[in-house]
């Protein structure tokens, strides 16, 4: 159960992630590869301010408009110098590995001071004392103020993003993503967009990032790997989940659902005896065969259906 | 009004696929005009809006656009600028709205046309009456699908609207890119219709490509015929009401027989007979 509830928290975090992957993969159709490197730019920035004495709150605010920064570099390099938003991405990561390392002062810093989920922790214990038992089951009631408070922020991110979206801005993004050349006739640079996107982006990744540094103590130069193939698994698994629909709060709530029931297969698989180790190769493979599983499908039925109608010609002709 | 000055543009230059589409076009749309453009194929017709739309940047020449005061040279704006005073409607139906959208953010988009992009709300204080208005002028039920992702609509729905995003703030000039080509006769003739309705309504300056000759003898109160990159015929007023459509397939014939005689041509026959 212990294990659930921390599954569950994990997962509610990574959604937060999901959010800045929708934003750059589902709205902008670009695989940002930044996220790689703004992610643990966020715990990285987040870690250090604690450590240097600065209150939650600011330490993972700073982390966030640092990520956003980063974003707005991709989308220069990408806009700005026309280079392919994929190495655009690529670039800024690779030097955000060493920036991160800069911050840090060494590959991983620990996080001993409050976090962002002190007080919920503390008003956890404060009403539940050290343990309480969910459906006859002794739970760590730290490990219920996680929760709490996981939902509790995605809740917020997740609604901030929804209303985002529905305002001019948020809508000259999407129109953007959708016919950029429209939006160009209506007398808005695209290139603006796509930089405020990004920024937007790897902004809610750095805060993912952040708040994942705060949940584990610790900050990692190698946190990051594969965080993009993370985000895109939760994004695509969340649109499996609420169907291909145009509705923004869907979507955005799709991606949510998403992250927190890929963060539950994964946690059931390595239950299970997958070794924690192949998990990003089995990562990589589900998500490529979500991307091109469905057109696989169609073309083979549409052959098998070609040779069966050739079989039953010929069964006519003879 | 809108003054093109020696404007040259070539494609892919000092290549096998070199093309000159425009060589030195002078041309002055007065405003309130609404000016039909016919061409052969590679005529530059296109690239003629092409070039005032900022879709390229020129070799040569200076493009500029309003009257009085408000005259600016646009030659080395972006395009997202000059569409502040430019409204488009492209050939492809669907290039002139974002299907995921809705009608009515569609619509807002476009009554914001040029202005900044701000954090409220797209919809909030919405002319949602107007806007069933303009659409049930059009003629096809669309009143009541403000709310429907635009994408669901057909090409002339699409097509029909693009026209209204395009005219909803009045802007100096309105280029129309064969925007009827890609649609089936049904519904190219409703968005004529819809066109001739518009146009004269917000007495917008309009040039507008066309390949038929239909259009270009019924339509316009000035026409101009492009051939190998430069105007090849200006006819205005009484001379342009009089032309009809037989009269333009003769000036193709024309122009394809001048085509028979052209530059290499002359080249080929000067060898032969030195």
């Amino acid at each position: 159960m212990s294990l659930l509830i921390a599954t569950l928290a994990i997962g509610l975090v990574f959604a937060i992630l999901a959010l800045g992957v929708y934003l750059s993969f589902r709205v902008y159709q670009i695989p940002d590869m930044t996220a790689d490197g703004s992610f643990p730019l966020g715990a990285a920035i987040a870690a250090r301010m604690l450590k240097e004495g600065a209150d939650p709150v600011t330490a993972t605010a700073t982390g966030v408009a640092v990520g956003a920064l980063a974003g707005v570099v991709t989308g220069i390099i990408h806009t700005r110098f026309k280079v392919n938003a994929i190495l655009a991405g690529i670039l800024v990561m690779t030097a955000l590995y060493s920036v991160n390392l800069r911050i840090m002062g060494a590959s991983n810093l620990p996080i001993t001071a409050g976090t962002l989920f002190t007080p919920f922790d503390d008003a956890a214990r404060a009403m539940l004392g050290a343990e309480t038992t969910i459906i006859g089951r002794p739970v760590p009631s730290n490990d219920i103020g996680l929760l709490a408070a996981s939902a509790i922020f995605v809740a917020t991110i997740a609604t901030l993003l929804i209303l985002f979206l529905k305002t001019e801005l948020g809508a000259a993004m999407r129109a953007t993503g959708d016919n950029a050349r429209m939006l160009r006739a209506l007398g808005t640079s695209t290139d603006r967009m796509i930089v405020v996107g990004l920024a937007l982006s790897n902004g809610l990744v750095a805060l993912a990032g952040a708040l994942f540094a705060q949940m584990q103590g610790f900050a990692d130069a190698q946190m990051g790997i594969g965080v993009i193939v993370l985000g895109l698994a939760s994004v695509i698994l969340g649109q499996t989940l609420v169907g291909p629909v145009r509705s923004v709060s869907l979507g955005v709530a799709g991606a949510v659902m998403g992250a927190v029931l890929f963060r539950l297969l994964v946690a059931i698989a390595i239950r299970m005896g997958l070794d924690a180790n192949d998990l990003k190769l089995v990562t990589a493979v589900v998500v490529l065969a979500a991307i091109v599983g469905p057109g696989q499908v169609k073309e083979f039925r549409a052959r098998r259906a070609r040779t069966r109608l050739r079989k039953e010609e010929a069964h006519a002709a003879a | 009004m809108l003054r093109l000055e020696r404007v040259r543009k070539t494609f892919n230059p000092g290549t096998a696929n070199e093309v000159r589409a425009l060589a030195g076009v002078d041309l002055t749309i007065e405003d309130g005009s609404f000016t039909v453009v016919i061409g052969t194929n590679g005529s530059g017709k296109s690239t003629l809006q092409g070039a005032i739309s900022g879709a390229f940047s020129l070799d040569a020449g200076r493009i500029v656009l309003g009257s009085h005061g408000q005259a600016a040279d646009i030659t080395d704006w972006p395009e997202h600028r000059r569409a502040h005073r430019i409204g488009r409607v492209f050939q492809d139906p669907f290039a002139g709205t974002a299907p995921d959208l809705s009608v009515a953010e569609n619509l807002a988009l476009a009554s914001k046309r040029g202005s900044l992009r701000t954090l409220a709300p797209l919809l909030r204080g919405a002319n949602r009456g107007h806007w069933r208005e303009l659409l049930a002028q059009i003629g096809l039920g669309l009143e009541n699908r403000l709310d429907d992702p635009i994408g669901l609509l057909s090409g002339g729905q699409r097509q029909s609207i693009t026209l209204l995003m395009a005219t909803l703030t009045k802007p100096s000039l309105l280029l129309l890119d064969e925007h009827t080509a890609a649609l089936d006769p049904r519904s190219a003739e409703l968005v004529i219709g819809l066109t001739e309705r518009l146009v004269r309504q917000s007495r917008a300056t309009t040039l507008m490509v066309t390949h038929s000759m239909q259009q270009a003898a019924s339509l316009g109160d000035r026409l101009i015929a492009m051939h190998r990159g430069r105007v090849y015929l200006d006819v205005a007023g009484a001379e342009k009401q009089r032309l009809t459509e037989s009269d333009l397939l003769g000036l193709f014939t024309q122009m394809r027989r001048d085509d028979r005689f052209d530059d290499a041509a002359c080249a080929a026959v000067r060898a032969h007979y030195r």
